[in-house]
């Protein structure tokens, strides 16, 4: 019994040196010096201040800005809570939270991800059909005239990556960064 | 359905490949021991353990040393959780975790199950994550390869009765495959923009003036391994829909190409070490046959949509939406998840409680075939080797000759092991989830009333006895029941099934190789990749379309109908 005990206590701890201390240290190290915005988690500073990170979707009520997607993470937007809804298609719960906002994201049909929540509740994208129909609220809102907010949601749409892979879209919190920031 | 979703698809899946067949030549080498670049540090392993890895080992000896590494991994993990509370890297200040939630977790990563009854961001703390979790992530691929080498060299050895040196296999592996692996495909993830750091969680004040906590860590070379050995367990809560976690396709699509091509290659793998290359090409053929027809079957019920929905005014141009994020499309989300469950990885990049029903099914019966398309790094390929044994035993009946496979005589002794093997799923998955759907402790977890809800305990079980660690997420897993019987099923989905397989491996090493003949059925080619398919269609599947039909397949009726609950 002694004769597999040592193999296995050694190989284990000798691993757990390496794989566990050793190799994410020297990573977090190489990160840090090569990539350290992205290692840093693409944090957004304004005056000093971080104001929120790039890839993390934020909670937007006022009319004024760019609305994201419905949020099941915490009480909307919790990055230390990130949450999917969980309703199944048959959900009467899901059917009544999907009425609701349909009812108040005006005419019908409405882009599907104006009105569904997301996977990760911290989405920080809107599909560039359901920006559209907010341009002239926040153009109304604000004061200012929809081909300006038009032209900076074209600048903000992105389109697939490398040119084929996922989906074109908007990053909320730079678009309303961008609205928020004087010409 | 789009052309383009199509061509993401075909993208990823011919990068899986090509990289697969250089990826198993090399394996091959590896087993072999004629790769050593890292020859001084392997030494160590070797010094350190007092182990001889040239020493031959019977299948007792390597099962035996095998269960011995992972009891020890498994004793550190469990007190690295209950501990963490006093261990360094602890920025949040985390208490150490429940009894029953670090029994479930320890097992679970052990297991190469990945099943996670907590959040990562809320629950772990930094060495909890970097030196407990994803160590075992490591550890656990190198188990299922390792085991993987030993069953390889059962067929290819004539009648030696040994089946390698576990302690040789599992550190070349770990050394040699995985850990260049992750350690490129972590940087590339930190480039692309998940996080690498020990700093703590930083608190953002918001456009509109509120306070976002956000969370940080040593994420990148843990999710890159989490998918290489398809663990599948998420660093952060909702495993790569998380922004950190899959910031976008292109992510997603080397997660996707990590959680699929160590399975394939070891395809190329075993047709090299058995000296016919022809043979791993058929097993890969009907793995990644399956992998497609599966894709396509999620990927049009998700553009399908829900039919409630667009009742209620919702445009369905763009499919399903519930839980899914924008940024990775519903091409490469059914692509995912298609690789995810039939790779027994068990990492999502959307939220399967919220499919519609078919697209749901799809992952639920990937599983329950048994793992092996292309199944966990390791154990997808033993696993399909216990279905090729059953596929020649039936085509011997058929036509009245004794089966052999690659020159190995298949005898009563084997095909009674390979049964007990294969019986091991559905007898733990059904039987749990039977038991579970008359407890009221274990109904009171259910978030679902109506057949979801059936779906999302069958899914839980399966999920568990499958290794694989996907979820209905609406289910409260952290209860002493669940965490106990879904500890229970890991354990018995990967050990009960792994006991029987080294001992069909024990025997047949112990078999000389016969010539072919004229009248041996040949175990390669369209023929035999049929026989397979269908082999694994019958035995892995036919016992699960009872709890299917009551599950997903009636939930699609009753949403056809406008049906909730």
């Amino acid at each position: 019994m002694t004769g597999i005990l040592r193999p296995a206590a050694s190989t284990v701890l000798l691993f757990t040196a390496l794989l566990g201390l050793a190799a994410p240290a020297a990573m977090t190290g190489i990160a840090g010096v090569v990539f350290p915005d992205q290692a840093g988690g693409s944090l957004i500073e304004r005056e000093g201040k971080v104001i929120g990170s790039a890839l993390i979707g934020q909670a937007f009520t006022q009319p004024r800005y760019f609305q994201p997607r419905p949020s099941a993470a915490g009480n909307g937007y919790d990055a230390s809570a990130s949450a999917a809804s969980q309703q199944g298609p048959t959900s009467a719960k899901l059917a009544d939270a999907v009425r609701e906002r349909v009812a108040a994201a005006g005419p019908q049909p409405v882009p599907a991800d104006a009105v569904t929540a997301s996977g990760s509740g911290l989405d920080p994208h809107i599909s560039p059909e359901n920006a559209a129909r907010q341009v002239p609220r926040i153009a109304a809102a604000r004061g200012i005239p929809e081909a300006r907010v038009r032209t900076l949601l074209q600048q903000h749409t992105e389109g697939r990556e490398l040119g084929l892979l996922g989906e074109p879209r908007v990053n909320v919190l730079l678009l309303n960064l961008a609205l928020d920031t004087p010409r | 359905m789009t052309l383009i979703g199509w061509a993401q698809i075909a993208l990823v899946l011919a990068a899986v490949i090509a990289a697969a067949i250089p990826l198993g030549r090399y394996t091959a080498a590896v087993a072999e021991g004629r790769v050593r670049w890292l020859r001084p540090v392997e030494a160590l392993f070797y010094r350190a353990g007092g182990i001889d890895p040239t020493a031959e080992q019977s299948w007792r000896a390597y099962a035996v040393a095998m269960v011995a590494v992972n009891a020890a991994g498994f004793l550190l993990l469990y007190a690295i959780l209950r501990l963490q509370n006093i261990l360094p890297l602890n920025p949040r200040g985390l208490d150490g975790l429940s009894p029953w939630l670090a029994f479930n977790t320890a097992v679970s990563f052990v297991a190469n199950t990945n099943w996670q009854a907590y959040s990562g961001e809320v629950a772990m703390s930094y060495v909890s994550q970097m030196a407990g979790l994803a160590v075992q992530n490591f550890l656990s691929a190198s188990t299922g390869i390792a085991l993987a080498l030993a069953v390889s060299r059962a067929f290819a050895r004539g009648g030696l009765g040994s089946l390698g040196n576990f302690w040789a296999d599992f550190t070349r592996v770990t050394l040699y495959v995985l850990l260049p692996l992750a350690v490129v495909m972590g940087l590339a993830f930190v480039a692309l923009g998940i996080p690498q750091t020990f700093a703590d969680y930083v608190t953002a004040t918001t456009l509109e003036g509120g306070e976002q906590l956000i969370p940080l860590g040593p994420a990148a070379f843990q999710v890159a391994i989490k998918h290489l050995g398809t663990n599948g367990g998420g660093f952060f809560g909702v495993n790569s829909l998380h922004p950190f976690e899959g910031p976008g396709a292109l992510v997603t699509a080397l997660q996707i190409w990590g959680q699929q091509v160590i399975p394939f290659a070891l395809c190329i793998t075993f047709g090299r070490m058995v000296g016919d290359a022809r043979q791993g090409r058929t097993l890969l053929l009907v793995m990644l046959g399956f992998v497609v027809v599966a894709t396509a079957a999620i990927y049009a019920a998700e553009a399908a949509g829900n039919p409630i929905m667009a009742a209620l005014g919702v445009d369905p141009a763009q499919g399903n939406m519930e839980g899914k994020d924008i940024r990775f499309g519903l091409a490469l989300a059914a692509l995912f998840t298609a690789t995810t469950t039939g790779a027994s990885c068990g990492a999502v990049n959307a939220m399967f409680s919220s499919f519609t029903p078919l697209g749901g099914m799809v992952p639920l019966f990937l599983m329950q075939l048994g793992e092996v398309l292309p199944g966990g790094v390791g154990s997808g390929l033993y696993g399909i080797l216990v279905f090729a044994l059953l596929a020649v035993f039936i085509a011997g009946l058929m036509v009245g000759r004794t089966p052999e496979y690659l020159g190995k005589k298949v005898q009563a002794r084997e095909i009674k092991l390979a049964m007990l093997a294969v019986l091991v799923l559905p007898a733990t998955i059904l039987g749990f989830t039977a038991v579970s759907m008359v407890l009221p402790m274990a109904t009171a977890s259910l978030a679902h009333a109506g057949p979801h809800g059936l779906s999302e305990m069958l899914y839980a079980y399966t999920s568990a006895a499958g290794n694989n660690g996907s979820a209905f997420g609406g289910l409260t897993a952290d209860t002493p029941w669940l965490n106990t019987t879904l500890g229970i099923a890991m354990l018995l989905g990967r050990f009960a099934y792994v006991v029987p397989v080294m001992a069909i491996a024990g025997s047949l090493a112990g078999k000389v190789k016969t010539p072919e003949g004229s009248g041996t059925l040949p175990t390669h080619g369209p023929l035999f990749a049929g026989l397979l398919a269908g082999i694994i269609l019958i035995l892995g599947g036919l016992q699960f379309l009872p709890s299917l039909a009551l599950g997903p397949l009636a939930e699609h009726f009753v949403m056809l109908a406008g049906k909730t609950f």
